[in-house]
């Protein structure tokens, strides 16, 4: 191989990564793609949240001495703040999950039913997790 | 007669595609996806219920074997359905193959890990305090 050839092959690892079409900025937001995005964000967001899961129920069985301070940290506003988005995502995604799983029953793919079904997911994840709140927080009582 | 699949006859026979499982993941995705809806539900409101409980209460949950299997289910439905669905992920943004082995390798290790653990606590609360 000769200096020159050398010298492209370095140039060629140097460069910066070939140009890409613009997506993001192009594309519109749409209810279709906006809630299949949310889908898998919330997804990630949930599984993070599984380790808090993980940390209360092993701290109560084997740190029980430390789970005053859990409880004092989920109290937290630190601590409520992870919980209220930790149970929007949960709800958005199990509603949105429930959507995927009619899809996969073949059902409900005409355009004016996403639509609807997108909707109904969206206020139905306000509502439920207005109505979780309430409860726990002792707004309400059964 | 072969068929017009670029697949050699073995592949094709396998029927296994490129995450080397088949459809099995897809069906497994949906099959974790249908326990949890149950299970989630149940949990959400004992969740709730033990948000107000005290230490003793939260022991006492878990002394009822109905509440420690709902919530060791709980856990493996949700780790597996989790670890399907991260895999998923990986698969779509990281592309090369060392990478991308790495990575789920090291999403199922971690999940597997720290899923038995927490099946291990609930176990601990319901048979030894």
């Amino acid at each position: 191989m000769n200096s020159q050839s050398t010298a492209s092959v370095e140039a060629l690892k140097a460069r910066r990564p070939r140009p890409l079409s613009p997506h993001l900025q192009v594309y519109s937001w749409l209810i279709t793609n906006t809630l299949s995005i949310l889908h898998r964000l919330t997804g990630v967001a949930i599984s993070v949240g599984l380790l808090y899961l993980s940390a209360w129920l092993v701290i109560a069985a084997y740190y029980p001495e430390y789970y005053e301070d859990f409880t004092n940290f989920a109290g937290s506003p630190v601590g409520i703040f992870i919980l209220g988005g930790w149970s929007l995502a949960f709800n958005y995604h199990f509603l949105n999950g429930i959507r995927h799983l009619f899809w996969d029953l073949g059902k409900g793919f005409e355009l004016k039913n996403v639509t609807k079904s997108g909707i109904a997911v969206v206020i139905g994840t306000l509502i439920l997790t207005a109505a979780e709140w309430a409860f726990g927080l002792g707004y309400i009582n059964i | 007669m072969k068929s017009n699949s670029i697949k050699t006859p073995l592949k094709r026979v396998e029927g296994l595609g490129s995450a080397h499982h088949g459809v099995h993941h897809w069906i497994m995705l949906r099959s974790t996806a249908v326990a949890l809806i149950p299970l989630s539900v149940w949990f959400v409101v004992n969740l709730i219920i033990l948000s107000k409980s005290d230490f003793a209460q939260l022991l006492q949950f878990f002394k009822s074997p109905v509440n420690a299997l709902l919530m060791a289910l709980l856990v493996v439905f949700s780790f597996y359905h989790a670890a399907l669905g991260l895999r998923e992920v990986v698969e779509d943004y990281v592309h090369r193959k060392f990478k991308k082995s790495v990575t789920i390798l090291f999403i199922n290790l971690a999940l597997l890990a720290l899923g038995t653990l927490t099946v291990m606590a609930i176990a601990k609360m319901h048979f030894f305090s």
